[in-house]
């Protein structure tokens, strides 16, 4: 089910207000986050947000296409390295 | 040969059922059209008149995103999704769902034919 469209939104507010904060003044720093459920708005654009993944944080550049996902689409918390090979192979049978 | 929204030539089957044979316009959609331009859905498709025609392709025409053009417009969205390095691009790129089913069992429609790999470990000799 979508979110209640009453509600607008969700981002973090602390998040939200550090962005503000540097457009206002103009600095583009990197700001480390844990919030992945925070959508991305309009405002984020051109700043790079550094988005926690369960064990880093993934540096992430916003560009104009991301608005309206949210922070968390682009700091997948899997890492496949492939699956493992038997011992023998499946030359094993006898 | 009747000719709607580029090279779509169904027949001698009732309009509804026809239409759905355009990439785009499905039951539901067809029903709807029908309705707006005043054609009884069971006619079969033979016996519409061309104005009856034309007033479907321009129903269509207008009201409709069909065939080539939503095609594009769907692969623009994949590519969009693949290209923002979103984890939906993600899933597509790997040919898997993307919509968070399982993939344990199932998703053979994204997957494909089985390929089976590598047995079980057995216990030695």
């Amino acid at each position: 089910m979508g979110r209640s469209l009453k509600k607008g939104p969700f981002v973090a507010p602390k998040l939200l207000k550090k962005i503000e904060a540097m457009n206002r003044s103009g600095d583009r720093k990197v700001i480390k986050t844990w919030a992945r459920a925070s959508t991305i708005f309009p405002q984020f654009v051109g700043h790079t947000l550094a988005v926690h993944d369960g064990r880093r944080h993934v540096p992430i550049f916003v560009s104009e296409n991301m608005v309206g996902h949210k922070l968390g689409e682009f700091a997948p918390t899997r890492f496949f390295r492939g699956h493992v090979r038997s011992e023998r192979g499946s030359r094993a049978r006898q | 040969m009747a000719r709607i929204a580029g090279v779509d030539i169904p027949r001698d089957k009732r309009v509804v059922i026809s239409l759905t044979y355009i990439y785009g316009i499905g039951r539901t959609t067809s029903g709807q059209i029908l309705e707006a331009v005043g054609i009884d859905p069971s006619k079969r498709v033979r016996d519409l008149d061309n104005n009856e025609l034309g007033l479907l392709r321009d129903y269509i025409d207008k009201n409709f995103r069909v065939e080539g053009d939503l095609r594009r417009e769907v692969s623009m969205n994949i590519k969009r999704l693949i290209e923002i390095g979103s984890y939906r691009g993600l899933r597509h790129r790997r040919n898997l769902p993307a919509r968070g089913q399982r993939t344990r069992t199932n998703a053979r429609t994204r997957r494909g034919v089985r390929r089976t790999v590598a047995g079980k470990k057995r216990a030695r000799k």
